[in-house]
């Protein structure tokens, strides 16, 4: 679904000009039906967002943001997104490295597995998890006997976020590897390269482009995630509450004015944390000519 | 009959009626339109009794019209229903956890500021108190607040923040240590240890009720008398025990007709009718039966075995709600207190 965001045509040149770079026509009616259509769906609630908190006031908007609770729980959700999003960037680009490298039975039932984080309703996931992680649970059990528990505990903020975004790493990078023209590994295994040396080399920096756009979404919504997250989490504050319950909380005492103030810090740092990923990623690709 | 909302597709209706409303197509079919329809936002305890009570209401609505009402409810976590009618949820009645989510509602000008004097005892048909639910044979032998704070005492609560029925559990728990303890410096160490004791702190009481009865998580659940009486009732098998404290709190969930509301949907003679009849000896006696506290003397009476009289404080002796809200549960309160001194590692211990 978003490979293609990754992926600018070569021929855009970066600048301030009014020029369609398509043979097709329609650029006037296409472009003011994208800007009405970015305005309502995605400007308009962060607009909102902005006035409720801009009544405010600048010293009640920073003393709301700047409270221990608010800036424990961010660092708790930046954290633990951070967590979940490494681990699925290599757990992922390996279930897509085996996905399209390799041919085994039941390869089009494993492909399938990976989209329903996508499909399941947070909730039932949440459920589900807490349920196998918790104390008693069949994979919570195991882990009992090494003083380890990961239902209610910050690692099971970490354990939902990595079932909902691995999909997200998986479907970013998956086109890439299938992509990557397996001639130039051949030829580098017949000049004497190590197996290690060609992943690294030559396969790892076609791939990382999409990698970290992958990451970079991945990170996004496991920021964002609320639904699953709350059944395993415990939700206890300063241990294991993430930011958006700490928001539904302000909602749920009328507090509309600190609900927004949160939000608009949470908008702010995932901004500009996704801007540096994708500048990051604008040098990667710039250095290894992707 | 009555018809089951949520309180997510109540939003929907509401926002599909506002909308039909604007365009002028829908006239005449809305249900909310009707005088014999009537719509209760409601919290999570009171599931049960609702479902009871709309049947109850129903005939004698029907006895004395001559039309079967359609009853509409939606059940939630009491702040967030408050929020959903102040943000046009078309309730025409509220039957919430706590004086100060109807009270927020009234600050909107939705309910009239004197609602809590237009009916008996504080506009409140029955109430509840605190309890302790333990498992079979109490292994863990709690008797009072001061066994729940003991190491390795793991308690089951709903977050105040968000739970109505958990402000009332910390306003028990806080007026037995502040007495027992000495003082209110004891009390807030007390709230502190008590909260560090627990390990899944859910949105709402129902969420704890399930946590503790269903996923078998925690040593007690500190909640609603009403619940701790629907669990043991749900299980059948004796399998939890009813411990009552030393000193609890008389929860008061207060009922209020949506003014505005009302008036606007014409439903001002059911919905009043629908609170009004929530006295009455048959609906006391259903109060009785679903486990909430009746104060009908027939009722009483009847229920006796079930009620212990219990030493009780009230929210008056904490200055009403409009004091102790900011008080306990405000940024920065005794709460936000408490939270804020416990810690833990990324990977619990588990004892």
């Amino acid at each position: 679904m978003s490979a293609s965001l990754s992926v600018p045509a070569p021929h855009l040149k970066r600048g301030f000009r009014w020029r369609p770079v398509s043979v097709l026509p329609g650029f006037g009616a296409s472009f003011a039906i994208t800007l009405v259509w970015l305005g309502i769906i995605v400007l308009g609630p962060l607009a909102v967002m902005l006035w409720f908190t801009a009544g405010m006031g600048w010293e009640a908007f920073l003393g709301t943001i700047t409270t221990p609770r608010v800036l424990m729980d961010l660092w708790i959700s930046l954290r633990s997104a951070l967590y979940a999003s490494l681990a699925n960037a290599f757990f992922g680009l390996l279930v897509a490295w085996v996905l399209t490298r390799y041919e085994f039975p039941g390869r089009r039932f494993a492909d399938a597995l990976v989209d329903l984080p996508f499909a399941l309703p947070t909730a039932v996931a949440g459920i589900a998890l807490s349920t196998l992680y918790a104390p008693d649970g069949w994979l919570g059990s195991l882990l009992t006997p090494f003083g380890l528990q990961i239902a209610f505990q910050p690692a099971g903020i970490v354990v939902a976020m990595m079932f909902i975004s691995l999909p997200f790493i998986v479907r970013t990078v998956q086109p890439v590897i299938e992509d990557l023209e397996a001639e130039q590994e051949e030829a580098a295994h017949l000049m004497g390269a190590s197996d290690l040396a060609i992943f690294i080399r030559i396969s790892l920096p076609a791939i990382l482009p999409a990698l970290l756009t992958g990451f970079a979404l991945a990170f996004a919504r496991c920021l964002g995630e609320y639904g699953s997250i709350i059944f395993i989490a415990g939700n206890r504050p300063m241990v294991s509450e993430i930011v958006p319950v700490l928001i539904v909380q302000e909602l749920d005492q009328f507090n509309y004015q600190g609900a927004t103030a949160i939000g608009v810090l949470m908008l702010a740092v995932s901004f500009l944390l996704l801007l540096t990923i994708n500048l990051l990623q604008a040098w990667v690709r710039k250095r290894h000519g992707g | 009959m009555a018809i089951s909302l949520s309180r997510r597709q109540a939003l929907k209706f509401s926002a599909a009626a506002g909308i039909a409303a604007g365009t002028a197509t829908f006239a005449g079919s809305p249900a909310f339109a009707d005088a014999n329809t009537l719509l209760n936002v409601s919290f999570d305890p009171t599931a049960q009794l609702y479902a009871a009570y709309d049947k109850l209401f129903a005939t004698h609505w029907a006895t004395k019209t001559g039309t079967t009402p359609t009853l509409h409810y939606s059940h939630g976590g009491s702040g967030a229903q408050a929020r959903a009618v102040i943000e046009g949820l078309p309730a025409d009645v509220v039957t919430l956890a706590l004086a100060y989510d109807i009270d927020a509602i009234a600050k909107k000008g939705l309910i009239a500021a004197d609602w809590q004097s237009r009916l008996p005892n504080n506009s409140t048909p029955y109430t509840s108190t605190i309890v302790f639910l333990v498992r079979k044979g109490n292994p863990k032998n709690i008797k009072d607040w001061g066994d729940l704070i003991q190491p390795g005492v793991q308690i089951v609560a709903p977050n105040p923040k968000t739970s109505g029925g958990a402000r009332w559990n910390v306003l028990a728990a806080w007026a037995w240590a502040e007495k027992n303890l000495g003082g209110q410096k004891a009390a807030l160490t007390y709230l502190q240890k008590f909260f560090a004791n627990v390990p899944v702190l859910d949105s709402g009481a129902h969420g704890s009720t399930l946590t503790f009865t269903q996923r078998k998580i925690g040593d007690v659940l500190v909640g609603w008398e009403s619940d701790a009486y629907l669990s043991i009732k749900e299980a059948g098998n004796g399998e939890f025990e009813i411990i009552r404290p030393s000193l609890s709190i008389l929860a008061e969930p207060p009922v209020a007709l949506v003014d505005k509301n009302v008036a606007a949907h014409g439903t001002t003679a059911i919905a009043t009718e629908y609170l009004t009849y929530l006295y009455s000896p048959e609906a006391q006696d259903l109060i009785g039966a679903n486990f909430y506290r009746p104060s009908d003397p027939a009722a009483v009476a009847k229920y006796a075995s079930q009620f212990p009289t219990l030493d009780l404080v009230t929210i008056k002796d904490f200055g009403g709600w409009q004091k102790a809200q900011p008080e306990f549960f405000g940024n920065g309160g005794y709460l936000d207190q408490a939270f804020g001194a416990s810690g833990s590692s990324f990977f619990g211990i588990s004892s």
